[in-house]
């Protein structure tokens, strides 16, 4: 019957990454237009290097503090007359800093986008800083960071985080900062935070969706025509590993009927030369639904409902990390077919067939990646970001197809470090001391669930 | 916004819905099979969506775990999905590899069984019993998505009970219970097969009858039982759950009208005017003016039969006790109920709604699961291009009349989520009194 044949691939249909342009207007603000007229939609996005990497020492948090803060009121309407307006408008103003960037952004109707480009220049040119907001916010970073205690996910990665980096890098202490620090930020640090950073060289304004580049054009110039001044270049963090040999790190969550694991080290820059080489090893390793440690944990072993790898990019060295939940009682085990999977990855080449799988997925999906302009916008923002060659899009299908088993063999053996690996697991230690004892990823220490060193 | 669509039958029954649109070389195929938690049998929670874990296993010509290798070669993204209602498994990949996605789809519809082997079955309740303890068990507020429906729902309801399943019920499950599943469920004439994107559709109608025309039909979509139920629960439900968390969470659920109704849109308007961005009633009050709760957020069930549950989810601040929260939400509904709400209100509730779904219909996959969702629960895949219109069509006093009548004291239940005190530590507190006196 013919239909039990495999259909084959009919020719594919050529793809090209949405057209942009580039502007600067007077002021130094540079503007990224890509016009894409599928639906009435605009996407407006506001990138500066206000990350947490650029936080001045003893401030952590306040880069987050102050990009969410921006929404708390302008000097001409309060925070609710602010949100009010934008949500009549159709769209919700989202602001938030990661690493290595402050974004402000929205989604509207394309009817709706000089209005809202007029507000979002509006929370970004002339924030007030309520003292009232600002201390609210930061109250609520505080009560996130209370919740943590017992949400095994977060805890694991913010533990993982600090057992991995040496405690003199930024990135070993959380994100969006931890305790000791953002109870002491106030309103004088957001502000100063916001003078410093926001500054048009240090920005960019993309535009993605149904809007011309002269339209786009002339609403940068109408809102951030006037903008003026220069940000300090934002510095890039450390990122020496805490240990010099692996260690096992148990972090005490009594009764746990799982064990959330991370295993890993500090990674790779963003802008390493080695990049899709790394991208296309670590989707064998544990990048895809049908990688190595997914088929072997979940598939074989049943240890768990999924385990993936991956290396986090960052402009610093960001971690290269294996995360997964097991069942307590096979937390050893599943740690030592990670270990395992590593190992193999590093001594023995892929096959034809693995190495197809991946470049063949990552060469395929990229135009799915962008279907909305929302996802656009950011991959627009991550390109300025990280400083990508204005090429990037157009040639990352063609760079990921030249990838060879021999430059995966090659980024296994010199990327991932057995030697200094750091296994972290947030689970019950009557339950998993003393198989990860056995298993000897090191000397094994337990903690609670502040990070504080305790008997187990 | 208006997508085109097109509709045909084949002869076994499957309904088929096509939209084009050739902006990307991609395309999405997506199933939904009239299937859901509610059609377990008493003893088998959970069953449905172990089932969906068993269409990844293989069929008659696919090995197990082949079909997601064969779509990530093509270049394709994929998952499937169990609801209380229903069950969807989609693609999307680049649109010359669309033969490929529906071929796949066919295989496991027409011969899923001749694949099923009783060490697939164990090692995939291996894996559903780590993504109960994943999403459930081992997470805080976890256990909120199964308390729920149980205090929503009357016993016996074919929503009352857990959709992720009791590790008893998971437990009890057997080869002879996918076979029975598959035969009663998983017939073309109990589908929808919906295709959205780069396509030719000549030659898709052409594939579409090739792979799935041999396919013989089943018994149609079986009933349920009668799934009606008053309009409202006639009374204040309430469970306190002590629970592994740092600070008070109250969800509080209205019974509503079934999703795709008349009223069903006043009752999602009122979702948004409450919970739904920053300006929305209770992030203003209870986040922002009183500072009593970290989040909010409000949402609906979207149940096409029976009745829906509007929820509200509203986090403490770490100060807050449990009572004073569960007050403060009180308050702010009883003047919803009360006084109504206003047309910047709505204005506001349907701006938001209409940029979210115009937004959410710019991806291939949005839209053919937005066209299986309404063939399958109406009949009409071109309900899709009337949703905006019906949500600009509400008024405040529709918003208001639905209120007063739904979000009384005689239509709540409340499951609130209060820290659990260890036991060691009550033992410090009574400690701590005894020196005090």
């Amino acid at each position: 019957m013919s239909t039990t044949m495999r259909p084959a691939a009919a020719p594919p249909r050529p793809y090209h990454f949405p057209a942009f342009e580039r502007v600067t207007i007077p002021g130094g603000l540079r503007v990224v237009v890509a016009p894409v007229h599928k639906l009435p939609v605009v996407t407006v996005m506001l990138v500066t290097s206000a990350g947490s990497s650029a936080e001045p020492e003893g401030k952590d948090g306040v880069a987050n503090l102050t990009a969410r803060a921006l929404l708390e009121g302008t000097s001409r309407r309060d925070g609710n007359e602010l949100a009010e307006r934008f949500e009549r408008l159709g769209g919700a103003l989202v602001a938030g800093a990661d690493w290595d960037s402050a974004t402000v952004a929205t989604t509207v109707l394309s009817s709706r986008l000089r209005e809202a480009v007029a507000l979002l220049g509006e929370v970004v040119l002339e924030p007030a800083f309520p003292e009232r907001e600002v201390e609210r916010l930061r109250a609520e970073r505080l009560a996130d960071l209370l919740q943590l205690r017992t949400e095994p996910r977060g805890l694991a990665n913010e533990m993982f985080a600090r057992f991995t980096y040496s405690p003199a890098s930024r990135y070993a202490r959380p994100e969006d900062g931890g305790e000791e620090s953002v109870s002491a930020l106030g309103r004088a640090d957001v502000e100063a935070f916001h003078r410093e950073r926001y500054r048009p060289d240090a920005a960019t304004l993309v535009f993605v969706g149904d809007v011309s580049v002269a339209d786009a054009t002339s609403i940068a110039r109408e809102v951030f025509g006037t903008w003026r001044g220069s940000a300090p270049s934002a510095p890039i963090p450390d990122a020496t590993p805490a240990h010099t040999a692996p260690a096992t790190h148990i972090v005490r969550k009594e009764e746990a009927p799982q064990s959330e694991l991370r295993i890993g080290h500090p990674g790779l820059p963003r802008s390493h030369p080695d990049y899709f080489k790394v991208l296309v090893m670590n989707s064998v390793l544990g990048g895809l639904f049908s990688s190595r440690i997914n088929l072997n944990l979940r598939e074989q072993h049943a240890y768990t409902y999924g385990a993936f790898s991956g290396f986090e990019w960052r402009r610093g060295a960001g971690p290269f990390v294996v995360s997964t939940a097991v069942r307590s009682d096979v937390t050893a085990d599943a740690a030592r077919e990670v270990l395992m999977e590593i190992e193999r990855m590093r001594a023995d080449a892929i096959s034809a067939d693995e190495l197809t799988l991946a470049t063949s997925y990552l060469d395929g999906v990229f135009p799915i990646k962008y279907e909305t302009t929302e996802a656009i916008a950011r991959a627009l923002a991550a390109m300025v970001v990280y400083e990508l060659p204005d090429d990037y899009f157009d040639r990352y299908r063609e760079r990921i197809r030249a990838v060879t088993t021999m430059d995966v063999l090659h980024a296994a053996s010199r990327y991932l470090h057995p030697e200094i690996m750091q296994l972290v697991v947030v689970g019950d230690p009557a339950a998993v001391r003393a198989p990860l004892e056995a298993l000897a990823v090191g000397p094994v220490h337990v903690y609670d669930a502040d990070g504080r060193p305790i008997a187990g | 916004m208006r997508i085109p669509i097109e509709t045909f039958r084949l002869p076994n029954g499957l309904f088929v819905t096509l939209s084009e649109d050739h902006t990307a070389p991609i395309v999405a195929v997506n199933l939904w099979y009239h299937v859901g938690s509610a059609n377990e049998r008493a003893g088998r929670t959970g069953f449905a969506h172990l089932f969906e874990h068993m269409l990844f296993q293989g069929s008659a010509h696919v090995g197990a775990n082949e079909h997601f290798e064969l779509i990530q070669r093509a270049g394709g993204t994929l998952n499937g999905s169990t609801w209380l209602e229903r069950t969807n498994y989609f693609e999307t990949v680049p649109s010359n590899q669309l033969a490929l996605a529906l071929w796949l789809e066919a295989d496991r519809m027409g011969a899923l069984l001749p694949a099923m082997t009783q060490q697939k079955l164990d090692t995939q309740r291996d894996v559903v019993k780590n993504e109960r303890r994943w999403s459930v068990d081992n997470q805080p507020y976890g256990t909120w998505w199964e308390r729920l429906p149980a205090l929503a729902f009357p016993p016996e309801h074919p929503f009352h009970h857990s959709l992720i399943g009791s590790m008893e019920d998971l437990t009890e499950a057997s080869l002879e219970d996918v076979a029975t599943f598959f035969a009663t469920y998983y017939t073309p004439d109990n589908a929808v097969l919906s295709i959205a994107g780069d396509f030719d559709p000549a030659e898709t109608r052409a594939l579409v009858e090739r792979y799935f025309g041999p396919i013989p039909a089943g018994g149609g979509t079986p009933p349920l039982p009668d799934m009606t139920l008053p309009p409202t629960f006639g009374q204040w439900r309430r469970e306190v759950v002590p629970d592994s968390v740092m600070v008070p969470r109250l969800f509080l659920a209205f019974r509503a009208p079934v999703f795709g109704s008349d009223e069903y849109y006043a009752a999602s308007v009122l979702g948004a005017v409450l919970g739904m961005g920053k300006g929305s009633r209770l992030q203003r009050r209870l986040v922002r003016e009183r500072q009593v709760a970290s989040e909010a957020s409000a949402f609906t069930f979207d149940l096409a039969k029976g009745a829906d549950l509007l929820v509200v989810d509203v986090t403490a601040r770490p100060e807050v006790p449990p009572d004073v929260l569960e007050g403060e939400v009180a308050q702010e509904i009883d003047a919803v109920w009360r006084d109504g709400v206003t047309p910047v209100d709505v204005e506001r509730a349907v701006a938001l709604i209409e940029t979210g779904f115009t937004s959410s219909m710019q991806s291939a996959g949005e839209r053919a699961d937005k066209l299986s969702m309404f063939a399958t629960y109406f009949g009409d895949p071109g309900l899709v291009n009337v949703q905006t219109e019906r949500y600009r069509a509400v008024t405040a006093d529709q918003v208001s009349a639905f209120a007063r009548a739904r979000l009384g004291p005689d239509n709540r239940a409340s499951l609130l989520f209060v820290p659990r005190v260890p036991e060691g530590a009550e033992a410090e507190l009574a400690g701590a009194a005894t020196e005090g006196q």
